[in-house]
């Protein structure tokens, strides 16, 4: 009864705080901008399915595909044990799915497997930031916090794995000893090879599998509350993401319409503009963004795909679009809790550009679209980009030199070069 | 060139309609190299007997590179007026040479009060090899070369077109080679988003003669390119290297033109 008791209040503390951050990071997306994301449902489901529950943009890449589906659909089928063991936990049963029968041992056979692969592809995982270094793991970003945190998370899965073995394990030799409790249940395909490892006494074996069940549960729970903090809420937000992402061909950049208003009554003065309230041209902060773009920010995996790619990153320039997606994620956080602490007028002086990221970054981009084509999760880093450039030229006027030369010619020539626009039709007079 | 190439001003005199506008651009119109290129075009349309005119004098910037920099009111400007005078002349159909004229023309100028059909000119190549009225026959051979081609970012990634290009290439009977990085995987050029107009920021290389060296890797006798900045990139990359004796870069309108002894 104290242990029910005591996992009672464990899950409603965890589901709570979790809620609590939920909400915030829900709320810090909400400062954006409003940007119209709910056309063509059908398409976006589908889009959906594809990337985010398909694993579609993952293939590029075999190696890592192939180990992340594993921890990827481990993850996904492990949540059927999650739900048996909050039941056993709250109702003092013990495995209480056991009434599937054939398809119960079935479904605990194939979590082993699971748990196994799983734990496999992390230490691989492991080995490959750690050991082999690779490079797209390195960076300027890529130091302290985001760095152990992707080691945590490896390193808790392993735990966490492991626990599941050995809680199994030691079940299922409870159950050869015939201990009251634990029921005849489930295939062990994996742990059986752990037996041998275990001590043989009945009280013994009762404190392996209970330590390990309460072990494996308070991970998960903890898990779950550090999501909000780390790289690993993709696991989460890579599905409204992808949802919610851009449709139209990626060559396409909006056209703002409070720009629009205002070319249309100089090119003609009989024009009235509709009512809009000012607001400022491009982004100077996260909330001059839109909620896409700050939901992109909490999305990223920090995999580098993006950077690795990056026509400018490649040839040594300052420029990463990961660093991009990072920087704003750190820059609402801190805006989020600015808000929390002071309310929400108090303004701290701070900016995303300049303060996080300078002008030799936004200048250095192509607008190649690389970086969102290699983006498993469809995040758009090249959206930021451009509306920090709009900012510094539309609201600043701070853009390099030959930019302003550049727009001074179309503006009286016609054509970026000084030419003059007389001379527009000339090549069809040579041969 | 042999044939006098037809305005829309001229058309219009004569209560014409041509059945589609090419628009030059503004690297077709003043740089040396992409004028070869806009003549280019205008041969293989007139080769096929295509009835089609030019804005000539009255063509203006699409705005690409002041939308990509960031100007989004210079962007705007442009536009609408471009958009006044394609609507004034009852255009429904455009052919580009360029794929930052493609991709404004096409995406941005809708939402502007421009819609057109618009192709850039290796879709409109790839539509007359398949009507069988380019045959890349009575010209140069290329046949066995080894030609690689390089995606503009703005044709392949920014709208998907990988298939136009190389099926041009492809009735060539030529050896195509691909780059390790290409199509929705290639490498920018380093010219897009307005940087064809600056200085690039520090760093170890410029990226067109990463781009360059990648192409070289793959030993070939041309390159192959559909847009007029790759083109002065490449070629600059090219030089670079000291290899233009070796390999050429060209347009495939350039390409097809030579091939069809144009
Ligand atoms: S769009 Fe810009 S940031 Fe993205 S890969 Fe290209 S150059 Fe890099
Ligand atoms: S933006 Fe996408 S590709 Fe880049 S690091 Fe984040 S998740 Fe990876």
């Amino acid at each position: 009864m104290v242990a029910q008791i005591l996992f009672l209040v464990l899950t409603l503390a965890a589901i709570a705080l979790f809620t609590v951050n939920l909400r915030k990071i829900i709320r810090n997306i909400r400062l954006g901008k409003p940007v119209d994301r709910h056309d063509q449902p059908q398409k976006r489901l589908m889009t959906m399915l594809r990337v985010a529950f398909g694993q579609s943009k993952m293939v590029v890449r075999p190696i890592p595909a192939f180990l992340h589906f594993f921890v990827y659909i481990g993850f996904v089928i492990i949540n059927i044990e999650v739900l048996e063991i909050m039941i056993d936990g709250l109702f003092g049963t013990h495995r209480i799915f056991n009434g599937l029968g054939g398809l119960y041992n079935f479904l605990i056979g194939s979590f082993e497997i699971l748990a196994f692969t799983v734990w496999v592809s992390c230490a691989i995982f492991l080995i490959r930031r750690n050991i082999l270094k690779l490079k797209r793991f390195s960076g300027v970003e890529m130091k302290s916090w985001p760095k152990s945190d992707a080691n945590y998370i490896l390193i808790t899965e392993i735990l966490l794995m492991s626990a599941f073995l050995f809680m199994n394990a030691a079940d299922a030799k409870l159950q050869l000893l015939g201990a009251s409790h634990y029921v005849n249940a489930g295939a062990f395909p994996v742990s059986q090879y752990l037996i041998n490892l275990l001590p043989s006494s009945e009280s013994a074996l009762l404190i392996v599998e209970r330590s390990c069940w309460w072990f494996h549960i308070i991970g998960i729970l903890a898990f779950l509350n550090y999501l909000p903090y780390s790289k690993h809420f993709h696991i989460l937000f890579a599905f409204p993401n992808t949802y919610f992402s851009n449709l139209e061909p990626k060559g396409e950049f909006t056209n703002m319409a409070s720009v629009t208003n205002e070319v249309k009554a100089m090119l003609d003065p009989s024009f009235v503009p509709a009512e809009t309230e000012p607001g400022k041209f491009g982004a100077k902060d996260v909330t001059d963004l839109s909620w896409v773009n700050l939901m992109n920010a909490y999305t990223c995996t920090e995999c580098g795909r993006c950077t690795s790619v990056c026509p400018a990153n490649i040839t040594g320039k300052l420029l990463s679009p990961r660093k991009i997606m990072m920087d704003t994620r750190d820059r609402i956080t801190e805006v989020g809790q600015n808000i929390d602490k002071h309310g929400a007028e108090h303004q701290d002086g701070k900016s995303l550009l300049d303060d996080y990221i300078s002008r030799e970054e936004i200048w250095a981009c192509t607008s190649c679209n690389a970086c969102v084509e290699a983006c498993p999760v469809n995040i758009d880093p090249l959206q930021i980009i451009m509306e920090l450039r709009r900012f510094a030229v539309m609201e600043e006027s701070q853009a390099p030199g030959s930019i302003n030369a550049m727009m001074g010619n179309i503006e009286n020539n016609q054509a970026p070069w000084k030419y003059s626009p007389a001379d527009r039709f000339n090549w069809a007079q040579e041969s | 060139m042999e044939f006098k190439v037809p305005t829309m001003a001229e058309l219009m005199a004569a209560g014409e309609e041509p059945e589609i506008l090419f628009w030059v651009g503004c690297a077709g119109s003043y740089d040396e190299r992409a004028q070869k290129i806009t003549r280019d075009i205008c041969k293989i349309l007139h080769h096929v007997g295509i009835k089609y005119a030019v804005l000539g004098t009255e063509e203006s910037c699409t705005g690409d590179p002041a939308k990509r920099a960031g100007n989004e009111f210079l962007f705007q400007m442009q536009a609408m007026t471009n958009i006044e005078v394609l609507n004034a002349y009852n255009i429904k159909k455009i052919v580009t040479g360029c794929p930052h004229c493609f991709n404004t023309i096409k995406n941005e100028y809708p939402g502007l009060g421009g819609t057109y059909e618009v192709i850039h000119h290796t879709q409109l190549i790839q539509d007359l090899i398949n009507e069988g009225k380019l045959k890349a026959e009575g010209g140069e051979s290329f046949k066995g070369k080894k030609i690689t081609y390089h995606d503009p970012c703005y044709l392949g990634r920014g709208n998907g077109i990988y298939e136009a290009p190389r099926k041009a290439l492809e009735i060539l009977d030529a050896q195509l080679v691909e780059m390790k990085r290409c199509k929705s995987n290639g490498l920018c050029c380093g010219a897009g988003g307005a940087q064809m107009f600056k200085e690039p920021e520090k760093g170890n290389k410029d990226i067109n003669v990463e781009r360059i060296e990648e192409a070289l890797q793959t030993n070939p006798q041309v390159i192959a390119a559909g847009c007029p900045f790759c083109m002065t990139m490449l070629s600059d990359g090219i030089k670079l290297k000291d290899k233009e004796q070796e390999v050429k870069v060209m347009d495939i309108a350039e390409i097809t033109a030579r091939a069809n002894g144009l």
